[in-house]
């Protein structure tokens, strides 16, 4: 598990690296764009920003779809798996403090007894 | 269901589940086993939340933790991981309502912070809590997401792996 979160956060990072694949995944987000329109917009050879983009689709960031003759590029799928893990590492905490939370009302509910009160 | 037992014949660990809502909010769940009187005290008693509030396995130390739960009083909790900067977070008491409702907002990270919601179930002795986090907007809530933070007392894992990530590359360093 955490080599595959290095490898991930490595693999993230490598991408994130480099200024024209931040451009292109702003761009992205703004809205979905075939190879060709993305190599015309960062003034680069088309075989220039299949690369980029592999390194951004190898590092889960942008996926892409062969439509006809085009190569459509948008976000993803990163974001619903990030959210996902993050939900259950938050899960997790929770999980830990409640844990301990059961530890503490059972001391009180212990102190109680000693102490004679009832409820 | 977890059916793990603890060292009390009764301590049955009870599941907690967490879910995402709507675009602007998140729920944890858990049942607690014992009555929301004590339930309530152990979330607004300084002594007692510095207790259960940053579990042991996070290897976080709770410097201070300053609770004062009345409607407008404040919070505000310090923690230390390793050698790192002391982080605090605080905000203040929206509403408290003795033993069914807390809320309070968060406030560290500037104006229109999340806010929290726990609510108090009484049952037969246990305590459904359900505890709800609400952010202005839905792109707060995937900011937050996106930064990877788990909010007070979560972040260790953020720094673990950090950390993985720097051993990584000073191996990788030295390999080259």
């Amino acid at each position: 598990m955490v080599q595959y979160l290095t490898a991930r956060l490595d693999a993230s990072f490598a991408a994130l690296s480099d200024a024209t694949r931040r451009g292109v995944l702003e761009q992205l987000g703004r809205s979905d764009a075939s190879i060709t329109e993305l190599a015309e917009k960062f003034h680069m050879t088309l075989t220039g920003m299949k690369k980029h983009v592999g390194v951004l689709e190898q590092a889960g960031l942008v996926s892409t779809e062969k439509i006809g003759r085009v190569r459509a590029c948008k976000l993803g799928p990163r974001r619903l798996e990030d959210e996902t893990a993050w939900l259950e590492r938050y899960r997790q905490l929770w999980d830990a403090r409640f844990d301990e939370l059961d530890k503490v009302v059972e001391e009180l509910k212990r102190k109680e007894k000693v102490n004679g009160r009832k409820n | 269901m977890d059916a793990r037992t603890e060292s009390e014949p009764t301590a049955m660990k009870n599941r907690t589940t967490a879910e995402r809502k709507s675009e602007r909010e998140f729920v944890v769940t858990r049942t607690i086993n014992g009555p929301a009187r004590l339930v309530f005290e152990a979330w607004t008693k300084a002594e007692l939340l510095a207790k259960w509030w940053v579990p042991k396995s996070f290897g976080l130390s709770l410097i201070s933790c300053e609770v004062d739960a009345r409607v407008g009083g404040k919070y505000r909790l310090v923690f230390k991981h390793g050698a790192s900067e002391p982080m605090a977070f605080f905000g203040s008491y929206l509403e408290v309502k003795p033993h069914s409702r807390l809320s309070w907002t968060n406030e560290e990270g500037g104006e229109g912070g999340h806010v929290s919601t726990v609510t108090f179930e009484e049952k037969a002795g246990k305590t459904l809590v359900v505890l709800q986090e609400l952010y202005s907007t839905k792109e707060a809530l995937d900011a937050a997401v996106a930064s990877g933070e788990i909010g007070q007392g979560g972040m260790s894992e953020t720094f673990d792996q950090l950390d993985e990530l720097l051993a990584t590359l000073g191996a990788s360093v030295r390999r080259s």
